[in-house]
């Protein structure tokens, strides 16, 4: 088998006396999709912010194409970012910048691409997600979020990443609006051959767009494999979170 | 409540913000002088935080030189000393008053906006974005707003001691019964170089600390609009107060015999 494209061993994460990471141990294969699911508060937004460097995990080690990233200096650190795209929950658009200067930063501020180039190839990536040209002149507060949401995805495979990372990528958008954006992820995961770590709580979007699904319940991976194995887990946990179910080992914590 | 647990948390919590501040400014620094610089970004910046002040700073520096003006010549009329007004206006705006009150008009317009933005970027995740774009924010957004503010603060004062002293020659002519070309005179043969100086180095100073109290506070703000507003009032208290701290020290450093 291949090296995996991310590693992640007991990787440990704290805030005050809080532990929202409690040891997670997780592998991705290179082209593979892997969906993280769970609740929320579990520490999926968390896993990933460690894996880009956002949050500086207390213990554990974390490896892209086998280089150990948790102790990187910031310039190393540039040059391992420059693998991944994230589309983020709220698309977190430059609201300073036109559509497509948006989709060009990456190309412009981290490739060092010429405007008028880096526009050429910022109108195609929209067109690829179904934006006129037209679009790349607005301000981001003009659009709509699923066009948001499109525009990021957009800036996410802007300069060809080997890895995309896609945080609750159908949160707040109507179920049609959610499925274009399930089958634009599909699409252009296949076209670019690129490994995905994905998180949501939308079981329609993960069965959509996992190779593998891995569920985290208070900081740990309770279960992991295929996706087409998740209705016979014989996890208790899984079960209840599929199915959403409000009864079950899963307590929520409220006040009745 | 136990009064030393009190006092205990209170200098605790005011040490950590200082290590954090610190903390902040040392990445902050380096990063004004290594590549990328974003020049672009730079002389964006230098017209928000220089050119757009202009106005309230040139209103206040000419107010204040002309309240400064009656003062001195109704103080001064208790010694004879009312004919002192040219030297004592030219004096008080360069080595004080320009300086400090263009710093804290401009902390109250700069230092807020800066916040706002940073911590909008910061609460919407687009500070995340940028380094996942490979883009580091220090140098993106810390650094152009540091340099546009240190180069733009002395100008700005430069503009403020000119329009300060022109509203003392208006009051001093049009009510206290100057004449105007003795009143001129008496203020160019008054100013040194090392008045108009101290207080740009003062300028300086000041509009390091304001670009740098926005940053720091926006950067590090968070919790939706609430936390937002919340970094908005810190940067501009904190970069007011320490404007007046720096002003004393750099006065009593200057000047001192």
């Amino acid at each position: 088998m291949a090296p995996p494209k991310i590693e992640l061993k007991s990787v440990m994460k704290r805030f005050g006396s809080k532990v929202v990471l409690d040891g997670i141990d997780l592998g991705v294969q290179p082209g593979e999709s892997l969906v993280i699911i769970g609740g929320s508060g579990t520490g999926k937004s968390v896993t990933l912010k460690c894996i880009l460097g956002l949050i500086h995990p207390e213990r554990g080690s974390i490896k892209v194409d086998g280089l150990e990233v948790t102790r990187l200096s910031s310039g190393a650190r540039e040059k391992v970012n420059r693998k991944f795209g994230m589309l983020f929950q709220g698309s977190a658009l430059f609201d300073s910048l036109p559509v497509w200067e948006n989709v060009a930063f990456a190309l412009i501020q981290g490739h060092g691409l010429g405007r008028a180039e880096a526009k050429q190839i910022a109108l195609q990536k929209l067109a690829k997600v179904g934006l006129s040209k037209d679009v790349g002149e607005l301000s981001p507060s003009e659009l709509s979020g699923g066009m948001q949401k499109r525009v990021g995805l957009a800036r996410a495979i802007a300069a060809d990443p080997e890895i995309i990372f896609f945080d609750e990528p159908t949160t707040g958008l109507d179920p049609i609006m959610a499925d274009v954006i399930n089958e634009l992820i599909v699409k252009t995961v296949k076209d670019m051959g690129v490994t995905t770590l994905s998180i949501t709580h939308d079981m329609i979007s993960a069965r959509k767009i996992a190779d593998k699904i891995a569920m985290l319940y208070k900081g740990k991976i309770i279960w992991a494999g295929r996706k087409e194995d998740i209705d016979k887990s014989g996890n208790e946990f899984v079960d209840q979170f599929i199915h959403g179910r409000a009864e079950g080992p899963i307590k929520m914590e409220i006040v009745r | 409540m136990n009064p030393f647990a009190l006092i205990g948390r209170f200098t605790i919590a005011f040490l950590s913000e200082i290590g954090r501040l610190a903390e902040f400014a040392a990445d902050a620094l380096p990063s004004i002088i290594t590549p990328p610089i974003y020049l672009r970004l730079t002389g964006e910046q230098m017209m928000r935080i220089g050119y757009y002040s202009l106005p309230v700073v040139g209103l206040t520096a000419f107010f204040t030189g002309g309240a400064l003006a009656l003062q001195i010549f109704i103080g001064g009329d208790r010694y004879g000393a009312e004919s002192f007004v040219p030297q004592i206006v030219v004096l008080g705006i360069t080595r004080e008053l320009g300086p400090v009150m263009a710093g804290l008009m401009v902390a109250g317009r700069v230092s807020a906006a800066i916040a706002a933005e940073l911590g909008t970027m910061r609460v919407t995740e687009q500070i995340d974005a940028l380094v996942t774009l490979s883009t580091n924010p220090f140098k993106y957004l810390v650094a152009p707003r540091l340099v546009a503010a240190v180069i733009t603060m002395p100008l700005l004062v430069a503009v403020a001691d000119i329009i300060g002293v022109f509203g003392g020659w208006v009051v001093g002519t049009q009510s206290l019964g100057f004449n105007s070309s003795v009143y001129l005179k008496n203020t160019a043969d008054f100013v040194t170089n090392s008045d108009v100086i101290s207080g740009l180095w003062k300028a300086a100073a000041f509009g390091f600390i304001i670009a740098l109290m926005g940053c720091y506070h926006g950067y590090h703000s968070k919790g939706g609009a609430q936390g937002v507003g919340g970094a908005t009032t810190n940067a501009v208290v904190s970069a007011a107060i320490l404007i007046l701290a720096t002003n004393y020290v750099m006065t009593s450093l200057l000047f001192s015999r």
